[in-house]
């Protein structure tokens, strides 16, 4: 009978271990794989100087993930803090009221800048949104019409670029990454190719809006000849194919860059060399806001919450000469009006 | 070929000799030979495979157990530590790693000119770059502890940076320093006398298996031991749940059930189970044990529960095996001089299968050992810098993670010195999995009977 009397004994000690012990003392975060590198960065410095209280523990798994978490209620066993590296939307306020978490605060401490770089060894790339339009999208404008995109090397496209055959790695879809490279690479260069418009006089739609918004999704169709390459994986995975295959031009976090500067030879855009300073003066095109969702609820509940996201938006961490900004991260220049919204607690209003 | 299709002209004639082999001995021959051929080539590349995986691995990861490390003595300057000079801990406190952080670079730098080290136009900046940033902290912990030591000096060891690191193990060359925006070439040659001088050495690194995980920004000082605990707690945890509850059910199906419908359909699901992908173990634990029973996320306990109902099946069925093997006879005889079937089961059929039991519960232990989906799934795959607390004090419940899921966080960072944390951790686990299949084949080599 020794096996049933263990076995008793066990269920007992595991039940009245799981109510001993439920209060949670450390702040909870999860999210974006891109802001994580900073909130670690901050959690860690966190812990050291804050000895009251824990470390907060931080998760990754993706913006929509971390804030879809955040959004499943209020109480201990649900997340404080959803990273993200592109705005909430609508449907994830809907979800979070739905559940009863009806205050967030938005906190934006930052901007991330993404950069075209190609092996150190490699050929000097001077880029310009068209020009990556050129080599990318699936249809291209010529002669006032659209057809299939055949440009193989870079110098077809652009004279001043490498005679190199084009192979892209891009962010996959479902990176917040590949969002900015969209918008502010890809469309752009449409939209100065000409091909925006013969794309906007054949799209379907009730109004102008709609029908702008139809010829943008048509300039993002990458080709699917083997030249765009999407990347599921990490900014890691890129690098290991560019190491494979050193013709290529892969797309990167500024922060990645600049840790692995001895491997990676980056492109200027538009003549513009990516930096922390060119991001933040704005001359860098292609640069997005990061941010943080916090659960109001939590706030006074967690303890170390409120000090967490002060500590994470002070100058000592987030400012110009911070470790973040020594990390990648471009500091936001009216960090003052972050630090005085998350000391008074704001929450978001509605989204424009 | 089926005896059938011989051609009757091939068999042996009775005039040929036995020495001299017949065309379809030969063939017979031939046959025999190329099928050793396929499975030596079989072997072959197998191992291979396994060999290069393991060069890789090693070549790699071995130099995680290694580290550069700064030795010097470090004045604690009263000025910068205790403004006020009363020694108050509240005060102290306000004190921040950035204050300490200059004291340890002051102290390098006066190092650096005691031992007639030559800068050669390295910044103080750049040389307070060797300390890595887990210094400052280790400093102050100390310090807040023992107010005392403000005012001496006392030797003191901190890491050196990755980069600096990586030079001694051949990562980083001069030609990548002056690539690299994080180091130059001097930093460089300015370890190298460093080296010379005595205050840098590389020496083995207890602390990759002690500290818990640290921000990109600080790879040297990135450990296991946040990992190794939780993946201690869960396994204990597993072997607690499912050794009973497998054991049980097998018991009971083997010995007791009925032969009826509703047994055989319980037995096809177990063999089923002990099939399901291990990531729809994770949803189904994010969705029970998390959202539904509110247990802590990123918890060891939670990170058991979902191994625990991937290794029951494996174990049920492994306990099973191992009745069966027990003969029937012994049964029969402990049932003929009035045992009732509860004893005969747990004096003599039990006892005798438990090597086996054992085997397989140990075997599918370190199947869940490696494993990693599920535990994504949970929140496991945390930054996680406390470590638990002890397994009586609720340990278990705390936020802890896994050596797996630590391999996968560390193998997606930037800096490429935790691609070396990544191989050094691979080599840790593949340690633990080799330790726990040791003691599966000495259970079986010391207790298993053959009837």
């Amino acid at each position: 009978m020794k096996l049933t009397k263990i076995t008793v004994s066990t269920l007992a000690i595991l039940a009245a271990s799981a109510t001993v012990s439920m209060a949670r003392d450390n702040v909870q975060v999860a999210g974006s794989s891109t802001v994580l590198p900073y909130a670690t960065i901050v959690a860690e410095a966190f812990g050291e100087n804050f000895s009251q209280f824990p470390t907060p523990v931080v998760e990754g798994g993706g913006s929509g993930a971390g804030r879809a978490k955040m959004c499943e209620g209020v109480g201990e066993n649900t997340i404080d803090i959803a990273n993200s590296s592109s705005r909430i939307s609508q449907k994830d306020i809907d979800t979070c009221a739905a559940n009863g978490v009806a205050e967030i605060m938005e906190v934006r401490f930052g901007y991330d800048g993404i950069v075209f770089a190609s092996d150190v060894a490699g050929a000097d790339f001077a880029l310009t949104p068209s020009d990556v339009y050129l080599a990318l999208a699936a249809k291209v404008a010529k002669d006032g019409a659209l057809v299939d995109n055949a440009a193989a090397q870079w110098a077809e496209v652009n004279a001043a670029l490498p005679a190199q055959d084009i192979l892209a790695l891009v962010p996959g879809t479902k990176h917040g990454t590949r969002e900015v490279f969209d918008t502010k690479v890809v469309v752009a260069g449409c939209k100065e190719t000409g091909a925006h418009d013969l794309f906007l006089a054949t799209a379907e739609g009730k109004d102008d809006k709609e029908k702008a918004g139809n010829a943008d999704k048509a300039c993002m169709e990458l080709r699917t000849d083997g030249r765009a390459v999407d990347i599921d994986g990490d900014y890691t995975e890129t690098l290991a194919r560019l190491d494979a295959d050193k013709n290529a031009v892969g797309v990167f976090g500024l922060s990645f860059y600049q840790n692995n500067t001895d491997k990676l030879k980056v492109a200027t855009m538009s003549g513009i060399v990516p930096s922390t300073e060119s991001i933040s003066t704005g001359e860098y095109p292609v640069s997005r806001p990061l941010y943080f969702y916090v659960k109001k609820a939590h706030i006074g509940v967690i303890p170390g919450l409120q000090e967490y996201i002060d500590f994470f938006v002070s100058d000592d961490m987030a400012g110009p000469d911070g470790p973040l900004a020594a990390y990648g991260l471009v500091s936001d220049p009216e960090l003052a009006a972050t630090q005085a919204m998350v000391a008074a607690g704001t929450p978001m209003g509605p989204l424009e | 070929m089926s005896d059938a299709s011989i051609n009757p002209s091939d068999l042996p004639q009775k005039s040929e000799s036995l020495l001299v082999p017949s065309k379809l001995m030969r063939r017979r021959n031939a046959a025999e030979t190329r099928y050793k051929a396929y499975g030596i080539a079989a072997i072959v590349i197998s191992l291979a495979t396994l060999g290069i995986m393991l060069i890789t691995i090693f070549s790699d990861g071995i130099s995680a157990f290694s580290q550069a490390t700064l030795r010097f003595p470090v004045t604690m300057d009263a000025a910068t530590l205790d403004p006020k000079g009363n020694r108050d801990i509240a005060e102290m406190t306000k004190v921040t790693t950035v204050g300490y952080k200059k004291v340890l670079e002051k102290s390098l730098i006066a190092e650096l000119v005691l031992r007639q080290v030559a800068v050669d136009g390295v910044s103080e900046k750049d040389i307070g770059a060797f300390i890595s940033g887990d210094a400052p902290a280790r400093l102050r912990d100390m310090v807040l502890a023992d107010p005392s030591l403000i005012g001496q000096t006392i030797d003191f060891s901190a890491f050196a940076t990755g980069r600096i690191d990586g030079y001694f193990k051949g990562r980083v060359t001069m030609e990548t320093a002056k690539l690299d925006s994080n180091i130059s070439p001097e930093q460089l040659q300015l370890a190298d006398k460093m080296q010379e001088a005595g205050i840098l050495d590389v020496r083995f690194n207890t602390k990759f298996f002690t500290n818990p995980d640290a921000s990109d920004t600080r790879p040297e000082s990135a450990g296991l031991g946040v990992a190794i605990i939780g993946t201690l707690y869960m396994m204990a945890l597993v072997v607690v749940l499912s050794l009973p509850l497998g054991v049980a059910a097998a018991i009971y199906l083997e010995e007791f059930a009925p032969q009826n419908r509703f047994t055989d359909l319980i037995e096809v699901n177990i063999s089923n189970l002990a099939a399901v992908p291990s990531i729809v173990f994770g949803i189904l634990g994010l969705a029970i044990f998390i959202n539904f029973g509110g247990l802590p996320q990123s918890s060891s306990m939670v990170g058991a529960l979902v191994l625990t109902l991937m290794a029951l099946p494996t174990i049920i069925i492994a306990t099973r095996a191992s009745l069966r093997a027990v003969p029937p006879s012994i049964r029969t005889a402990a049932l003929g001089i009035g045992a009732s079937k509860v004893q005969m089961v747990f004096h003599h059929v039990l006892p005798l299968a438990m090597p086996g039991i054992l085997t397989g519960t140990i075997l599918s232990l370190a199947s869940s050992l490696g494993e990693t989906g599920p535990l994504l799934l949970i929140g496991m795959q945390a930054f996680v810098v406390n470590y638990p607390s002890g397994p009586l004090a609720g340990g278990v419940m705390e936020p802890a993670t896994a050596l797996p899921v630590q391999v996968y966080a560390w193998a997606a960072r930037s800096d490429p010195a935790f691609i070396e944390r990544a191989s050094g951790a691979i080599i840790v686990l593949l340690a633990f999995l080799l330790v726990m299949n040791i003691v599966a084949i000495i259970l079986r080599r010391r207790f298993e009977r053959r009837w």
